[in-house]
């Protein structure tokens, strides 16, 4: 027995090396996906590495030099408070990537369970899930993620729930397409009959078939978390001043649209530019891992 | 065609997510922390109300009912086109509904409008060119258009067009001048999102037989392309169009406070933050009832348009 799960483990490790080729491979190849990379690498770098080394505290006030243009000191200027622009920016990247990987993970978590327990179980267990995702689907997401999020009271964490909360039912119906195609293969029959335990089954037969579409999905859905977030953030649900958000300080700023255009423009190229990173490398590793599947319309 | 057994049965599987949606919406007031009663009192006298306050509170409105009879009281008044009154203005939720919905259809109607205006001739080119300049700047602007927060280019525009340019106003509701900027802003995302659609589907239908035999035919290209393949590579594009409605209504919301426009979702947002329940419940249950009679509306449509779709499909 301990050979037979030596070699499985070495297979799935074998599995996980190529799928790590695949995407190197399609990284090469696509100048655009290389683009998207870039992007992620550099945001995540800025998001660890950057506050270490900004001179400036995000928070910190210097009133005298309120709405003071680009300059040597400043390099994108400071804020309607006096607060160095490009500090709270690398600020702020950290809390948009944190809450994007922390939401994602959230939805794909319940989105795959739920997925996986339908498609496998089928007849009533899979007709309430997926009357559940029908009904969750009647809601225009960022409304109902603005609603949940506003009743809770505004804060980040109930943004992340909110917004965890809408955004598993992608994740269900496609974890839950795959499955039923898998289930009716021949070895998921056999281990089934050897009386391979059901989580063990999940885990072995079920799962590694799931996974290429769901990190494809969460890819692309990083950057709609993104977004979603600063959206709102933005209309005051999410971060609260003085957290150095993306949303709020775009917020923050827009009183002084005409008088210091910068406070507004550069969270918003910021989150321009992480949602096109995640974007471009999420259709890039749909072209590698998952050709078959359409491009998805995301929602929130 | 459409079989009036498909029909029934798409009618009542709608109606059924509808009874789900209502319940949900009603219950969820009860996601506030603490006693809803309490909150509310809590927000429109910004102070701790008293005891006796929050008691009366509960009584006038009937909190202390349980759920289910609570439930049956709003819902036996919303089939009957009763939404109650808010709690702030005491007005009838269905009258301001009324008075803010046109702001936000009329939004969602240019937004829609905008982005066809675009994404059409855009995808139709980089098919038609695939592979060429036209071909990678039209990607490109899909990619860079579906990145953008719709708010900040709201912003953008507001900046160059209203402020420096002086060409449209800044914010308000109003003629056809006070609607241009909202609806670029709202429509553009869309627009990158069409574009990719039209151009993946024109593609498909540039491959197809029909269209080499038109070509043998020695019908002239721009025909070809205009009139046999076009038609037929928008069929697609009406169900996505239909389906971005939710799109459209969750911008609304984000767009409308950029311009301080008066409609559904700006009524939306201030009524979360004033814990104005009746208002919040009225304007999210006329939400989804739009969005899930919209979709069955698009689904019918796919399916006149194009009779190849299969009757009673899995999830159709």
């Amino acid at each position: 027995m301990s050979t037979v799960a030596g070699v499985l483990s070495r297979l799935e490790s074998k599995r996980l090396t190529t799928i790590a080729r695949t995407a190197v491979s399609e990284l090469r190849s696509n100048r655009l996906t290389l683009v998207g990379a870039l992007i992620v690498a550099v945001l995540g770098f800025v998001a660890i590495v950057g506050p270490l080394i900004v001179p400036y505290e995000p928070a910190a006030q210097d009133l005298s030099n309120r709405l003071q243009g680009p300059s040597l000191a400043h390099p994108l200027g400071t804020d309607q408070l006096g607060r160095d622009v490009a500090t709270r920016l690398v600020y702020g990247a950290r809390v948009s990537l944190g809450i994007a990987i922390l939401v994602t993970a959230l939805r794909v978590l319940i989105g795959t369970t739920v997925g996986m327990v339908a498609g496998y179980a089928g007849g009533w267990v899979d007709e309430l899930f997926m009357r559940l995702v029908d009904v969750q689907l009647a809601f225009p997401g960022l409304v109902l993620a603005l609603v949940v999020a506003g009743i809770l009271g505004p804060s980040l964490r109930n943004v992340m729930i909110a917004l965890a909360v809408v955004g598993w039912t992608t994740y269900a119906r496609v974890v839950r397409g795959s499955v039923l195609t898998i289930k009716e293969r021949k070895y998921v029959d056999v281990a089934r009959l050897v009386g391979t335990p059901r989580l063990r089954l999940f885990r072995r037969h079920l799962l590694p078939g799931v996974v290429n579409p769901v990190i494809v999905i969460a890819t692309l859905n990083l950057g709609t978390v993104v977004l979603a977030t600063a959206g709102l953030s933005f209309i005051g649900l999410g971060a609260q001043p003085p957290t150095p958000e993306w949303g709020t300080m775009l917020a923050g700023g827009r009183q002084y649209v005409r008088s210091a255009w910068w406070i507004v423009n550069a969270p918003g190229v910021a989150i321009m530019l992480t949602v096109l990173g995640f974007n471009l490398l999420g259709d890039g590793l749909r072209d590698a891992l998952d050709p078959k599947q359409q491009a998805r319309v995301e929602e929130v | 065609m459409i079989s009036a057994e498909y029909l029934a049965y798409r009618i009542g599987t709608s109606t059924a997510v509808l009874a789900c949606v209502s319940v949900l919406t009603f219950g969820m007031m009860y996601l506030t922390p603490g006693d809803p009663a309490r909150a509310v009192l809590y927000h429109q006298t910004g102070q701790q109300p008293s005891a006796e306050a929050v008691a009366a509170f509960r009584a006038e409105h009937g909190f202390d009912d349980p759920f289910p009879i609570r439930y049956w009281h709003w819902i036996t008044d919303v089939v009957q086109r009763d939404l109650g009154e808010s709690y702030r203005t005491g007005r009838p939720v269905s009258t301001m509904i009324v008075d803010a919905l046109p702001a936000t259809i009329e939004l969602a109607i240019a937004a829609m409008a905008v982005a066809l205006v675009i994404a059409i001739p855009t995808g139709v080119a980089s098919a038609v060119y695939r592979g060429t300049w036209i071909d990678q700047a039209s990607q490109l602007f899909a990619l860079v258009g579906v990145s953008m927060p719709n708010f900040w280019l709201g912003y953008l525009l507001i900046i160059v067009f209203a402020l420096h340019l002086g060409l449209a106003p800044v914010s308000g509701t109003g003629g056809l001048s006070h609607l241009v900027l909202p609806a670029i802003a709202l429509g553009t995302g869309m627009a990158a999102i069409v574009t990719r659609l039209v151009r993946t589907s024109m593609l498909d239908v540039l491959d197809a037989e029909y269209v080499d035999a038109a070509r043998a035919k020695g019908t002239a290209e721009r025909i070809v392309v205009y009139k046999h393949a076009l038609r037929n590579a928008l069929i697609p594009v009406v169900t996505v169009v239909g389906l971005q409605f939710g799109f459209v209504l969750n911008g609304a919301v984000v767009i409308e406070i950029v311009f301080q426009r008066p409609g559904l979702g700006m009524m939306l947002v201030d009524a979360i933050f004033a814990r104005d329940f009746p208002v919040v419940q009225g304007v999210v249950l006329i939400v989804a009832v739009l969005f899930v009679v919209t979709n069955l509306l698009v689904d019918l449509s796919y399916r006149v348009l194009d009779p190849r779709v299969q009757f009673g499909g899995e999830h159709a």
